[in-house]
């Protein structure tokens, strides 16, 4: 051979001469400089810019259509899986109270709780909100939605018992012109503002306005609970009844704070000194024998379970704002005053859920390869006369409705199906032990195999296209027998195509749903038909975003797994 | 064409005839001997049949009849891999997934030689096409030149007695295909080895190959080495095919074995020798290369034909002069004239006088 071959020493872009400049230009000292005397990569930024921004133009509009009908859904929705501003938005003033209480004592809470309990519960009634809030702490302690429910309507019977008593020291007491002359003065805005936010939070509805009220100073000094219940009153009056406050009924809820005012001695020796509209009531009042009842006795009263040291643990350990208590359930465990603990046995289902529907995935993906490889080998082989006809058969399922494939694997499977009666007929089984084929895991991994092989045959088959014939041909050549040249040179070359199906037929199969709920039975469901459950039939939305969530991580912590074991540049889609 | 069976024929068609649909015959008897050592090319324009040859000789194509022999054996029905024939590919067919030690280590593999001796042998066919530096590289980080080399050394790893080639040097540059030529001849002769070479490209058929099988319409049209193949053309076929030449028509006028006289078609005579005609009245082409026409009447023979033309375009072309004339009624008549320093430079329009000796021209089938 000649002395002036050796590597090609050819001028023009080949791969050597790239490699070539690339070391020289790391070996030259600073960045490279354009003509002007800019660095090279500035220049390249800005000649970039323009194509960029009519790149950016071009997809704006599905940009803007995914961004709103995609993520800020499901933003939202995983949101909802921690959210839990349900209770201290419904009971403020009991969480306030509750924060200094332990719960785990096993006890129950003190006296103040209770008062406090009641003014919330009486504004949530008004605003027909408990019943929402017993509903999202029955999901943690089953028989709230009931407690507060019935508690929520007897408010009113509490508050009753005051009024009683102090109309019949003063009947003026009675009418709404009497309340709304004492309350009335020179603006406490601070007091106005916080009772607005207090029922904007509560029911999430615009509370700004003019109300024609705003408490006098000298009353939220004198009598601060009656003040704010009576705010209270008058913003709910004004701007959700639209009422004039003056003229509308006095509720319940402030006879019992001026009774619970009244209590304080240092209030009454005030009184003495109040000059201000319906003095001499007050003083009346202060002088009258007003009952002492009890605000827990009169709760015990209504419902002893108020009494009930887990209604108040419940209470206490998700008055948070935001709660792990919907993932801790999606992993069969709960929340306690003593931490996390797991769920009592009959009630563990979300684990053995997710593990089964993993490994079902697991098993119908590879069943998918099994059946899905020979096919693609084929459409890749065959003339393109036949491996049209051919394609167009992998491809009718695409054209068929889900439903109605799944529901013809249910008239194949069932026990007195087509396959159940030819195996019968043909003397393999016995009439008496036909196949359970359907309503078990069995026949959610024989339907879903059938229902996303396509997914499997399509990346196998646009991979296999790529590979030149000529390889399996050298191979042979080379002295490779069949299997050899198959598994040594042919094989690793499809194995990218195996690997798009796979994270298409797997990521498909974990977050299934029709399938599954059709032929799956008990045995054979998913996660993903749990999640549809609490969606639309439970409504605990929290917890089917939390499930959700973990579904989604599990998916991108397995893509990142794959990502790392065979390495996402070695999926082909074709 | 039927070449005579030899006694050291090491690589033998024995009336082979292959046809794809039943219809068509793409290879028709076809009977080719070759001996140990030769470099044989198969040269045509493309669907002439050759690479449907090439494939049955490697056994990805089952002749339909005749007899395929290796070495005196019949490799009918022996299968592509038991044949131990190194084969390179037109697009190289390196394994991608594959380093190119992993390549090259390939056919030793499955052959089951142990590691070291497989590793000597590697380094040595690496060494061989100069790309040791290269082992632990991918296909697709060299280039074409790099690998073609890679796809040539693997083909010869394994020692194979015969390489057949479909084609290798398709894919590259001008430059660098004139040179991988020289090394592949270069190669095949040192080592030995017989080679069957299957292009389109006539220069490289012309180049490289000991003998050269020009193929068209699924026959061997003319089986010679390359001088022959290019100054005595068997039919108008390879004479048109291989190099340029002129060619007039005409209807033979006198003829004895040696020698011949063609009345053209525009009744001017000129001097031939028969090849392919045997009586007087036979209608022929007469082929005459451009190089061997001669302008000046001294050289000629006395008493010899010449033709009246006309000088229609003059092209310079740096080694050569290209002239296009007018001959005996048609235009593309074409000679070629040496840029020496006495040489006459014709210009369009000058009437010349032209014609050459006896031998260079070659009566042909018409």
């Amino acid at each position: 051979m000649s002395d002036t071959t050796g590597p090609d020493q050819i001028t023009g872009a080949t791969p050597d001469n790239a490699l070539r400049n690339a070391d020289r230009a790391e070996v030259q000292d600073g960045p490279m400089l354009a003509a002007d005397g800019r660095p090279l990569k500035e220049s390249l930024g800005r000649a970039l810019r323009r194509q960029k921004m009519r790149a950016l133009l071009l997809v704006a509009p599905l940009l803007l259509f995914v961004l709103l009908t995609f993520v800020v859904p499901i933003v939202s929705m995983l949101f909802r899986s921690v959210e839990n501003q349900i209770v201290s938005d419904t009971l403020p003033g009991t969480v306030q109270a509750m924060a200094d209480w332990d719960a785990s004592t096993g006890d129950v809470p003190p006296e103040p709780v209770f008062q406090n309990l009641f003014f919330d519960l009486f504004d949530a009634a008004e605003a027909k909100e408990h019943t929402k809030l017993g509903t999202r702490l029955n999901y943690e302690n089953t028989g709230l939605a009931s407690l507060f429910r019935t508690s929520g309507r007897s408010m009113d019977d509490i508050g009753e018992i005051f009024q009683d008593a102090i109309e019949e020291v003063d009947p003026r007491f009675e009418e709404g012109a009497f309340w709304f002359a004492m309350m009335n003065g020179e603006g406490n805005s601070a007091v106005l503002a916080d009772q607005r936010r207090r029922w904007e939070a509560l029911t999430g509805d615009d509370m700004d306005g003019d109300i024609g009220f705003a408490p006098s100073q000298a009353i939220v000094d004198l009598l601060p609970q009656t003040a704010r219940a009576y705010t209270r009153f008058a913003i709910w009056t004004a701007i959700e009844d639209e009422d004039v406050v003056a003229e509308e009924d006095p509720w319940e809820a402030f006879y019992a704070a001026l009774a619970l005012d009244l209590r304080d001695p240092a209030t009454v020796s005030a009184i003495a000194d109040y000059q201000g509209e319906g003095a001499d009531a007050l003083r009346a009042l202060a002088a009258a024998d007003l009952p002492d009842v009890s605000f827990k006795d009169a709760f015990a009263e209504l419902d002893e379970d108020w009494l009930s040291p887990s209604v108040w643990e419940t209470l206490s350990v998700y008055s948070a704002s935001f709660t792990p208590g919907y993932f801790l359930n999606s992993v069969d465990r709960e929340l306690t005053s003593d931490g996390v603990s797991l769920r009592p046995e009959n009630e563990r289902i979300y684990i053995k859920l997710f593990g089964r529907t993993l490994w079902m995935s697991m098993i119908i993906t590879f069943s998918c390869i099994l059946l899905g490889y020979p096919v693609a080998w084929l459409l890749a082989n065959l003339p393109a006369r036949t491996a049209n006809v051919l394609m167009i058969l992998v491809l009718l399922p695409f054209w068929t409705s889900l439903l109605v494939r799944t529901s013809a694997w249910k008239v194949l499977l069932q026990q007195q199906g087509v396959i159940n009666e030819l195996l019968v007929w043909l003397g393999f089984i016995d009439n008496a032990n036909r196949l359970v084929l359907m309503n078990n895991s069995t026949g959610t991994i024989i339907a879903m195999t059938h229902i996303l092989l396509p997914f499997m045959i399509l990346p196998l088959y646009s991979v296999m296209k790529t590979v030149n014939p000529s390889y399996l041909r050298a191979a042979k050549s080379l002295g490779a027998t069949n299997w050899t040249a198959f598994w040594r040179v042919y094989f690793p070359q499809s194995v990218p195509g195996i690997g798009a199906g796979s994270i298409l037929v797997f990521i498909l199969a974990i977050g299934y749903y029709i399938t599954p709920e059709i032929v799956g039975g008990t045995d054979g469901v998913f996660i993903s038909n749990r999640i549809a459950y609490h969606i639309s039939r439970s409504l605990n939305w929290g917890l089917a975003a939390a499930l959700g969530t973990i579904l989604l991580v599990v998916v991108l912590i397995l893509y990142w797994c794959y990502d790392q074991i065979v390495g996402i540049d070695n999926v082909k889609l074709g | 064409m039927a070449d005579t069976l030899r006694d050291d024929a090491f690589v033998e068609f024995e009336r082979v005839q292959k046809s794809y649909d039943g219809e068509v015959l793409v290879v028709k008897d076809l009977n080719l001997t070759m001996p140990k050592g030769e470099f044989l090319t198969m040269l045509g324009p493309s669907g002439s049949g050759k690479t449907t040859c090439l494939m049955m000789l490697a056994g990805f194509e089952t002749a339909t009849h005749g007899d395929i022999r290796l070495d005196g054996v019949s490799i009918n029905n022996i299968p592509p891999h038991k044949r131990g024939i190194g084969m390179v590919f037109q697009n190289y067919a390196l394994f991608p997934h594959m380093t190119i030690a992993e390549n090259l280590a390939f056919p030793l593999e499955v052959r089951k030689i142990g590691k070291s001796e497989r590793e000597e042998k590697v380094r040595r066919a690496l060494d061989m096409v100069e790309m040791g530096d290269f082992g632990g590289r991918r296909p697709a980080q060299l280039s074409g030149g790099q690998q073609q080399r890679v796809a040539l050394a693997r083909a010869l790893v394994f020692e194979p007695e015969l390489v057949l080639m479909d084609e290798p040097l398709g894919a590259l540059d001008k430059q660098l295909r004139e040179k991988m030529q020289f090394e592949i001849t270069d190669l095949a002769h040192n080592l030995g080895i017989t080679t069957v070479y299957v292009t389109h490209d006539q220069t490289e058929a012309l180049t490289m190959s000991d003998r050269v099988a020009v193929f068209d319409d699924g026959r061997i049209q003319q089986l010679a080495p390359p001088d022959q193949l290019y100054e005595q053309p068997q039919n108008s076929f390879v004479a048109q095919f291989i190099g340029e030449n002129n060619t007039l028509e005409g209807v033979v006028s006198e003829i004895s074995d040696t020698a011949c006289v063609v009345r053209l078609d525009s009744g001017e005579e000129i001097d031939a020798i028969p090849v392919n005609v045997s009586k007087v009245g036979e209608r022929t082409k007469v082929s005459i290369r451009p190089e061997r026409v001669e302008m000046d009447a001294s050289r000629l023979q006395p008493g010899a034909h010449t033709l009246k033309a006309e000088v229609l375009e003059f092209i310079y072309m740096g080694d050569i002069f290209r002239t296009r004339l007018r001959v005996a009624g048609q235009n593309e008549f074409i000679i070629k004239t040496r840029n020496a320093p006495d040489q006459v430079r014709l210009q369009p329009g000058q009437q010349i006088e032209i014609g050459w000796l006896a031998e260079d021209c070659r009566a042909l089938d018409a």
